[in-house]
């Protein structure tokens, strides 16, 4: 089903390099330059409007890039060369791209008239072409894997936002996708819910696969990430092991952020 | 300003009088909540020997206005039933002869024909209308334009004097004297067609706004979650945004059908013979015109009635996922009704 933690994880290698990205005249992302290694956990923090989030998305080309290529185990997203020019890929193959980048965001985007199970399954068959009943002995079997299992027939709306986004995570799963995505997967959660989306993603980083987090929570930041990155105003600032970044930051931008979101909550 | 100088004149005196009661009233009303003096109190020995069971409250000004309703909806159908001018025999007479029903069969020919070509098309407008072809977008924009700016008579009489504008109508390579097919117009628009492309055309301008507007309304995460799971456009269409979208599709579209099938009636002017029309015939006749539009009338309610039920399990179909329970069924609620009935009268007892 995924890779297993015996062996050594060999796909999702995902190499950003100059991203730049401008909304009208708002540059979000001004030369991103990021290489995640297969299996590596890495987490995305910084302030709200620092890009953290659009960089996510150029990965699996949600957005257009304006300038630089991205590309997953060598595969350009997006685009194709032909001759020494940059040809944008017509819709049915970046569909096909995609499906190798699971992502999960923020406010679930469950199917709400699908049930849990229906939800899952959607995209494998229709996407990938899998048979169904292998597709849904696999649904199945991750939702017993994010603890969902009794849930299979419920619609979105019968569940809590933990087990929803529990659901949605299952989904980007099923696709066996070389990278998952995660853009602030429990910013929409009540606090108490929080853990349970935390723990599953906590395992599903143990297993050895590449996992990029935008994420609000320091903790499981300092816990789970193999690499910290830290964004402000499009431009990745200051990147390292979470030792470094929340024990030694070296840039004034990174410590004055970290003191804000950190200390408070010490305090408290 | 005449009216301001009472109020504050009484203003103080309020204050003055409520002053004092406000600070002895606290102890004085929780003393009262603890002495048995009125009904809702009682002791511990009334709470262990209460009788089973609660009598309801009595609701009178509920019971006047049931028998204000009552007495007239019997009025109505007394003078219904009694006035021997409304000519029930005749209605039941002309209800199921067979040029009614060959009418009436017309008639719902003409919605199932128009209603289909109608929403299909309007499906195609409004995908058209959200493309980000300005072409695709503005033909459609324009076609709903005109067809909802001029009356649907109109557009009936046009498209069956379409001979008088086109004589012929050919089917070739535009621009070229390449034709593979040539007709008279006339032969071509029968009143029948006539009614179709009139009633088919109209109906999708307006189908196509309502379409849209359901399209707009299901949430733009949705698609993105569609897009990044790599679900191919059609299929994003029809499987994840058109069934969120009925949800508020569904009720105005039942609004656009059910007035299709009485706008049907408007094609009498085309003399074709639906059911409408056929009654016109008939009591042109016979003379007995008000019987005759009874026997219209009634077979318009009896569809209607047949579509509301439908449109009330449809809906109900597609509210899946969206309401945590699916509402009972008119039959489940009847039998609940009923159970709770049975439930209060044994505790009364």
């Amino acid at each position: 089903m995924s890779i297993t933690s015996t062996e050594a994880p060999t796909r999702g290698l995902v190499e950003i390099r100059d991203v730049h990205k401008a909304f009208g005249t708002n540059q979000v992302l001004k030369g991103i330059n990021l290489r995640i290694n297969p299996g590596e956990v890495v987490a995305i923090l910084g302030p709200s409007g620092s890009g953290k989030s659009t960089l996510l998305r150029t990965i699996n080309h949600l957005e257009k890039l304006d300038g630089g290529t991205i590309t997953i185990d060598g595969a350009l997203m997006g685009y194709k060369i032909r001759g020494n020019q940059l040809h944008e890929l017509r819709e049915k193959e970046v569909l096909r791209q995609r499906t190798h980048v699971g992502m999960v965001f923020q406010n679930f985007n469950l199917f709400p008239h699908l049930t849990a199970l229906a939800n899952i399954i959607e995209a494998p068959i229709q996407a990938q072409g899998r048979d169904r009943g292998e597709v849904t002995a696999q649904a199945l079997a991750l939702l017993r894997r994010v603890g969902l299992e009794d849930r299979a027939d419920a619609y979105p709306r019968q569940l809590s936002g933990g087990q929803q986004q529990r659901v949605a995570i299952a989904r980007a799963l099923a696709l066996n996708p070389k990278v998952v995505l995660f853009d602030e997967p429990t910013s929409a959660l009540d606090p108490e819910l929080v853990g349970e989306v935390l723990d599953v993603i906590r395992a599903l980083a143990k297993d050895g696969t590449t996992l990029i987090v935008v994420t609000h929570e320091m903790g499981f930041a300092r816990d789970v990430a193999d690499r910290v990155v830290f964004m402000d105003a499009g431009n990745i600032v200051e990147e390292g092991t979470p030792t470094q970044i929340f024990g030694a930051p070296q840039q004034a931008r990174t410590k004055e952020f970290l003191s804000k979101v950190i200390e408070p909550a010490f305090h408290l | 300003m005449g009216a301001a100088t009472p109020t504050t004149q009484i203003d103080p005196e309020l204050h003055e009088e409520s002053g004092p009661i406000a600070e002895s009233s606290t102890p004085a009303s929780s003393q009262e909540q603890f002495n048995p003096t009125s009904e809702s109190t009682f002791g511990p020995d009334t709470l262990a020997s209460l009788r089973p069971g609660i009598i309801p409250a009595r609701h009178p000004a509920r019971w006047v206005g049931t028998a204000v309703v009552g007495l007239l909806l019997a009025a109505i159908l007394y003078s219904l039933f009694t006035n021997p001018r409304w000519e029930w025999g005749v209605v039941a007479q002309w209800f199921t002869a067979e040029s009614v029903i060959r009418g009436l069969g017309e008639t719902l020919k003409l919605t199932i024909i128009c209603g289909v070509l109608g929403f299909v098309l309007g499906f195609i407008l409004a995908l058209m209308r959200l493309s980000a072809s300005p072409l695709f977008s503005s033909v459609s924009w324009t076609f709903s334009w005109i067809f909802r700016s001029t009356p649907l008579l109109v557009q009936l009489l046009l498209w069956y004097n379409l001979g008088y504008l086109y004589e012929k109508v050919s089917l070739g390579i535009p621009f070229t004297s390449l034709t593979f097919f040539e007709i008279n117009t006339t032969t071509l628009i029968s009143q029948f067609a006539a009614a179709v492309l009139g009633l088919t055309l109209n109906q999708a301008a307006y189908s196509a706004e309502i379409i849209r507007g359901g399209i707009l309304s299901v949430d733009q995460g949705q698609l993105e979650a569609a897009a990044a799971l790599g679900i191919p456009p059609w299929r994003r269409s029809t499987r994840i945004v058109l069934p969120q979208a009925m949800r508020s599709i569904l009720p105005t579209a039942f609004n656009e059908i059910i007035g299709l099938v009485k706008g049907t009636s408007i094609v009498y002017v085309l003399a074709y013979g639906e059911l409408f029309y056929t009654v016109q015939v008939i009591y042109s006749r016979t003379q007995q015109v008000l019987p005759l539009l009874l026997v219209a009338t009634c077979w318009y309610i009896v569809i209607t009635s047949v579509l509301s039920v439908a449109q009330y399990y449809i809906e109900r179909h597609y509210s899946k996922g969206a309401v945590r329970t699916l509402p009972d069924t008119p039959a489940q609620k009847l039998r609940r009704f009923f159970t709770i009935r049975t439930r209060t009268t044994i505790g009364t007892r």
